[in-house]
């Protein structure tokens, strides 16, 4: 379907490039302007060149929080993708069944970010979260978040996967639901197997969903901050400590705008590089699989 | 209360900086309304249109802007020199 | 057999969904003394005693209702602006169309932390600190692209002789819009206003930054609420539980739209 070449459409768009860029264009050129000044106060300033990117690309700590954070986001992207899958495929389809699922399934997404964080503590804490508790008690199992890294990581994992693999699901949900019946009564006369049904005809077509729940989940974790500060602080040590906290740390907790500002660029740029690949990368495979 | 802009703290190199990159989008946003260019396969393995073939040549500048500054201490106006020449070469035959 | 073992392992996740909000209630229903000295898998003696020490409070209230009036506002604006932008991207060829759509989704990949003094300045130079408006206007930043991305996706799926027609027809664009297009795309709609809805209602730090009193959100007052009191966890749990009701209770209104949104999507 080739579409329409027309340019007043760009009339239609006009809102929302008005209102987009005023939150988005006026704040970045502001972050430019402290990335290349050292800051006291206002119009107190010192104009002093590339120093602050300088400073922050040798900076040791930050190379240790970029690694953590692809580790991080490598991971909830492995886990949560296919478990997000597995859970849409076993939904029901139609029923009272679909109302309760989608209702519970909604809930820990409708839960602000800091509460997460609170929910966690109280469950995982050693000495009164179930979690905490039962794997000290029941199992035998030594569990203590916030001394062992180890712990920390394996409760802001569990923590990321039980708050957003519902997102995931949900629109693998959606996706699954556009399929019209013709093609499934198509595989049934071919005798496809589920596998074999789940790889040619409902995988290509929830590329759409599955394309915008990638880029979501790639995008949020790799800015992920409220639920972990809550969680861990970042500690024990530095071992969750990732982008956005080390960031918070430096910006607001030492009011370095010079330095928080070519932190921010950094790391804008590393998201945006990602998020443009991977976007091309999912729009390629989809053109193949349409054919 | 004054309306101000003093908070946004700018200076003259980025004031030049925002308006060259301001300019050339809306360069190309003429250009490209006068005579609309199609989709064309060069060494990116991508096709692309003059618009892409922008937007990965800022890109990638930013890349060799960090890594010129983050790995050697030579003076960053070769680097502009640097800079212009690729992202010339990625409108040209990318 | 086959249908068993999948709900089987549904409900295995459900159950997992469910415990860690259950233990926040459970804590929420015990006083901090009693959460220390024992653990229970169940409230043994039940006291409200912390949800009376919150509501006492007077600022809760009002935390509810900013909170509500802001999502509202946000969500209306988001679906009124990205409604006629999706139909352009999925109907018309457009000079800069990729790269406006592209530029659209970069929005969300800001790290907020150093953004938020900008956002703070510039919504004071406009004089429109503390208010609804304010944090509505900067939640669409994230919430617009998503909107667009996913209603974009909704669109899609209408074929496009049903414009053709009705153009053919003589009807106007806006009438075209307003009484054919959007009935069909309804449910889209209403998941689009779904997670418009969810994304605002989740975010603090931006909410937490552009407002001080008159426009302070339910999240930011609990954040207040556990700095005050330190670590009594009953009262921490019962603030985490009051910031899930509104939520949840959205959710249960609008299921069944949901459902229907969900069946016939194609997002």
């Amino acid at each position: 379907m080739e579409k329409w070449p027309n340019n007043r459409a760009w009339l239609l768009v006009l809102p929302v490039f008005v209102i987009v860029a005023f939150s988005a264009i006026i704040p970045l050129m502001t972050v430019i302007n402290y990335s290349v000044q050292d800051i006291f106060g206002p119009n107190q300033a010192i104009f002093v060149g590339f120093e602050w990117f300088r400073e922050m690309l040798a900076d040791k700590r930050l190379h240790d929080a970029l690694w953590r954070q692809f580790l991080f986001s490598g991971l909830v992207l492995v886990i949560e993708m296919p478990l997000g899958i597995l859970i849409a495929l076993a939904m029901p389809k139609k029923g009272w069944g679909v109302s309760l699922c989608l209702v519970t399934i909604a809930l820990p997404l409708l839960i602000p970010w800091n509460t997460i964080g609170t929910i966690w503590i109280i469950f995982t804490r050693p000495d009164i979260g179930l979690f905490g508790a039962g794997m000290n008690s029941l199992l035998g199992i030594p569990f203590d978040h916030t001394a062992r890294p180890l712990d920390a990581w394996i409760t802001v994992m569990l923590m990321e996967v039980w708050h957003w693999t519902p997102l995931v699901a949900l629109l693998a949900y959606a996706g699954l639901r556009a399929i019209p019946e013709a093609y499934y009564q198509a595989a049934r006369i071919d005798g496809a197997s589920a596998w074999s049904t789940f790889l040619y005809i409902q995988l290509p077509k929830m590329r759409g969903v599955l394309t915008i729940a990638f880029l979501l989940r790639f995008m949020d974790s790799f800015l992920i901050y409220a639920e972990p500060f809550v969680l861990t602080g970042g500690g024990p040590g530095n071992s969750t400590t990732f982008l956005s906290l080390y960031l918070v740390k430096i910006a607001l907790l030492q009011f370095d705008l010079g330095p928080g500002g070519a932190f921010s660029l950094i790391y804008f740029v590393i998201v945006l590089l990602f998020s443009f690949i991977f976007y091309q990368a999912l729009e390629r495979i989809g053109k193949g699989d349409k054919v | 209360m004054k309306f101000t802009l003093a908070w946004m703290e700018w200076t003259v190199p980025t004031a030049i900086f925002c308006s060259t990159i301001i300019a050339i989008v809306i360069a190309m946003t003429i250009w490209q309304t006068v005579s609309p260019s199609l989709e064309r396969r060069g060494f990116l393995p991508i096709p692309t249109t003059p618009g892409d073939r922008l937007f990965i040549g800022i890109l990638t500048s930013v890349y060799i802007f960090f890594a010129w500054i983050g790995l050697t201490q030579f003076s960053p106006w070769i680097l502009l020199g640097i800079v212009v020449c690729w992202v010339l070469v990625v409108m040209i035959w990318g | 057999m086959k249908g068993r073992k999948k709900f089987v392992g549904l409900a295995i996740y459900f159950i997992l969904l469910l415990v860690p909000i259950y233990w926040m209630l459970n804590m929420s229903l015990r006083s901090n003394a009693d959460i220390l000295a024992s653990f229970a898998l169940y409230p043994k003696d039940i006291t409200l005693m912390n949800y009376m020490n919150i509501f006492t409070d007077s600022s809760w209230y009002m935390g509810y209702v900013n909170s509500m009036i802001y999502v509202a506002l946000n969500t209306a604006i988001s679906l009124f602006v990205a409604l006629p932008a999706a139909y352009a991207f999925s109907r018309y060829q457009f000079v800069g169309d990729k790269q406006l759509f592209f530029w659209l989704l970069t929005n969300r990949m800001a790290p907020a932390a150093v953004f938020a003094l900008p956002f703070f300045q510039l919504y004071s130079t406009v004089g429109l600190l503390d208010t609804h408006i304010a944090v509505a206007l900067a939640h669409c930043l994230f919430n617009v692209p998503l909107a667009v991305w996913i209603l974009e996706g909704f669109m899609s799926g209408i074929p496009r002789e049903i414009d053709e027609t009705a153009f053919i027809d003589g009807y106007s664009f806006p009438r075209f819009f307003i009484t054919i297009f959007i009935p069909l795309i309804r449910a889209g709609v209403g998941v689009t206003a779904f997670f418009c809805f969810m994304f605002s209602w989740v975010e603090l730090l931006l909410a937490r930054t552009l407002t001080v009193t008159e426009a302070k959100p339910i999240s930011a007052i609990m954040t207040r609420t556990i700095s005050a009191t330190g670590l009594d966890y009953g009262l921490l749990a019962a603030a985490g539980i009051l910031t899930i009701v509104p939520g949840a209770m959205v959710i249960w209104f609008v299921r069944n739209h949901m459902a229907k949104g969900f069946a016939l999507g194609r997002v």
